[in-house]
């Protein structure tokens, strides 16, 4: 017995670890691109996003102040100020150094000597003294070579940039146009015919079941050809109307078999004694069939939400790709196209485009799940 | 802004176009057969014979005119030429026969197909398996499952960022080449490795589809019934040996759901392709070459022929849930 639930204790420490690790497995490719959204250009270049969080160790060289800004003290020359003026970066030396072959050489608080007897001491802060028998000359300021620990910098510029000067704001908008009529147009149409294929007799109501199970799977590629034709001939080629219309279409077949597997389970008495009482199907579909179909017309919101919101299909070929008709998808695809090695751009473009979803499935993720389990597993 | 407007405004006349056309066609069925009065219960049999297609009408147009119509027309442009007008018989087709670039899309679909739902199932599987049995288990499935609710195309960047290659000289920021570095492998520019590149891009709709794959098969799990698993424990089987032997068979019919539903949508797997190849360095798919034909070719015909065989490949699975709906509604 001691030793089953010893194997029990172990049991239970081997599968939780293995959820972590799985969770983990998951999420870390999102957590990247996110932390990596933060982080500034240089920084991204140069160290990977997993050591953002920990202060960076960087060399480079930085020069002093220009010669002219020297003052005579005692008949020594000193230029003298701190590095990180004019700087973006911040933190702390740890060595430094007069010339290329050797930037470690001194440790800050040294005194280093130079040529012509000119001598350089550095602080850990930064603060720098050049000193020069001679008055100091030339255009440019002495190069200092050093090395510094960065702490972590985190910026939201890259979102401002993003947002506002490569259109990511604007797509966003255009998005919200193109989702918005395209959820909701659907659950309307769709509602009606549910109920009709659920609780009305009409000779074809199996076949029209059979039809919609088997539209569910036709593959998008092969309606757009004909249907590019069609909207060009009827001139609605690349308007918002045409991608409603093209998304409420596709949308279809899912929203009429989520919505009737759900109608038809309604308790039948309910509905029956309502046309004994001489309700007609409109009454009985509004005021009964409507309401307590919410759940089912909550789960095809989110589903349609979510698939038109993050389509590029379809928005590619029946929206332009004019400031006023990007979607999202499509200028992040752009952006992969002519920015792509500019991560700082990409991730937070990225980001932007799926905080939206992220927050619909956080929000709705019961129904979500239901209606999963309604669309798939009935259909086994 | 102006748009935004434009869409609220069509949502108000959409919308309210639907109900007024579902509210006025029925009002006005009553009209012409008053539900009371004298005839009323030839009336009734009448209004109640047309009903049905005044709720159906809209659905069925859209249907017709949006995914039945295309299959027609589809089968009739693949016998024409690139603009559409003139016959050319079984050309496309010979064409296609004939392409490197459909062979090996053809190659990479298959090789899509086989791997994608298989490992997709499995790690959804014992996903499942797992968040079952610990107290944060709900927690983990969100993480697990939240990347259905990412883009493909941002699911591309999250992933790109990952296979980063900068070259040689410079640190390298892809976490697979830092990894790759720990083993002591020189970086690679992963994405153009010909066979390897597929299966990177796969990877990526793995962990978009797993969590879906988790989600159903965990809710089929618990709805086994608790005798079985009572009985296999009294006698004396192991935790694996129950869940090998005694709840997955148990389950297979769901299995079979959650496997050609992701199938389904790895043969329409485009934007993933798109986004990080291009189809180029042998990762080219159907979905891709169909639209690298359609949008850049201008060439109606091979693409009309390309997405025919993506139809035709989904067809078994359209005859088999169509015959499962027929069986369960009988």
């Amino acid at each position: 017995m001691e030793n089953m639930a010893g194997t029990r204790a172990r049991l239970v420490w081997v599968v939780n670890l293995s959820a972590v690790a799985l969770v983990l497995l998951w999420i870390i490719p999102t957590i990247g691109l996110l932390v990596s959204s933060f982080r500034d250009r240089d920084q991204i270049a140069s160290s990977g996003w997993w050591n953002a969080l920990f202060p960076a160790e960087q060399s480079t060289f930085i020069r002093s102040a220009l010669p002219e800004t020297q003052i005579e003290e005692d008949g020594v020359f000193v230029i003298s100020g701190n590095l990180f003026e004019g700087q973006e970066s911040q933190g702390e030396f740890v060595a430094f150094g007069v010339n290329s072959r050797n930037p470690n050489a001194f440790e800050p608080g040294d005194e280093a000597p130079m040529s012509k007897g000119r001598t350089l001491t550095l602080l850990p802060n930064g603060d720098y003294r050049l000193t020069s028998p001679e008055p100091h000359v030339g255009s440019r300021g002495v190069r200092i070579f050093v090395t510094l620990i960065e702490p972590a910098r985190f910026t939201l510029d890259n979102y401002k940039q993003v947002i506002f000067a490569e259109g990511i704001g604007q797509s966003f908008l255009n998005t919200f146009a193109v989702t918005i009529p395209a959820t909701i147009i659907p659950i309307l149409v769709a509602a009606f015919a549910a109920y009709a294929l659920a609780w009305m007799q009409f000779p074809g109501r199996a076949i029209l079941i059979a039809v919609v199970v088997g539209l569910l799977v036709v593959p998008l590629q092969l309606a757009l050809i004909p249907l590019l034709r069609f909207h060009n001939n009827i001139g609605i080629g690349k308007e918002y109307i045409g991608i409603w219309m093209a998304h409420t279409g596709f949308g279809l077949p899912l929203a009429v078999y989520l919505l009737r597997n759900y109608i038809a389970g309604l308790p039948r008495e309910i509905i029956e004694s309502a046309r004994v009482d001489g309700a007609t199907d409109f009454e009985i579909f509004r005021r009964i069939v409507l309401p307590l179909s919410y759940p089912a017309l909550a789960s095809f919101a989110i589903f349609q939400f979510l698939w038109v919101w993050n389509d590029l299909l379809v928005a590619t070929i029946f929206l332009g790709n004019n400031e006023q008709q990007l979607v999202m998808t499509g200028r992040l695809r752009e952006l992969l196209g002519s920015r792509g090695g500019d991560w700082e751009i990409l991730a937070s473009s990225a980001f932007v485009s799926i905080i939206v979803p992220i927050l619909v499935f956080f929000a709705m993720q019961k129904f979500l799940v239901r209606g999963l389990l309604a669309g798939s597993v009935k259909g086994g | 802004m102006e748009q935004v407007l434009f869409a609220l405004v069509t949502i108000i006349v959409g919308v309210f176009g639907c109900v007024a056309y579902f509210y006025l066609s029925n009002l006005a069925l009553d009209s012409i057969y008053p539900p009371r009065g004298p005839n009323a219960g030839r009336n009734i049999l009448r209004s109640s014979a047309i009903r049905p297609w005044l709720f159906l009408g809209p659905s069925i147009i859209l249907l017709s005119l949006y995914l039945v119509y295309p299959v027609f027309n589809s089968i009739w442009l693949s016998f024409h030429d690139a603009s559409g007008d003139r016959f050319v018989g079984v050309d496309n087709f010979a064409w296609m026969v004939g392409d490197d670039k459909f062979a090996e899309s053809m190659r990479n679909n298959i090789l899509w197909l086989i791997v994608v739902p298989a490992v997709s199932t499995f790690i959804g599987l014992i996903a499942a398996a797992i968040t079952d049995r610990i107290s944060w288990g709900n927690f983990a499935k969100s993480m697990i499952f939240m990347p259905m609710a990412i883009s493909f195309i941002g699911a591309a960047v999250i992933w790109k960022f990952i296979y980063d290659y900068r070259g040689e000289g410079t640190t390298e920021i892809g976490l697979l080449n830092s990894i790759a570095a720990s083993f002591g492998m020189s970086p690679q520019a992963w994405l153009t490795l010909p066979i390897w590149n597929s299966l990177f891009l796969m990877t990526v709709l793995i962990w978009i589809q797993t969590g879906f794959a988790m989600v159903i098969l965990s809710a089929a799990l618990r709805g086994i019934p608790e005798e079985t698993i009572e009985a296999s424990v009294l006698d004396g089987a192991s935790p694996l040996q129950i869940f090998f032997k005694i709840k997955v068979p148990q389950i297979w019919g769901t299995i079979a759901v959650v496997w050609t539903t992701i199938t389904i949508l790895v043969l329409k797997v485009f934007d993933i392709v798109l986004a990080m190849t291009n189809g180029q360095w042998g990762s080219q798919v159907l979905a891709n070459l169909m639209f690298d034909w359609m949008f850049r070719a201008n060439d109606y015909g091979r693409a009309s022929t390309v997405a025919l065989v993506i139809m035709v490949m989904v067809t078994p699975i359209m005859v088999w849930n169509i015959h499962n709906a027929r069986k369960e509604m009988n």
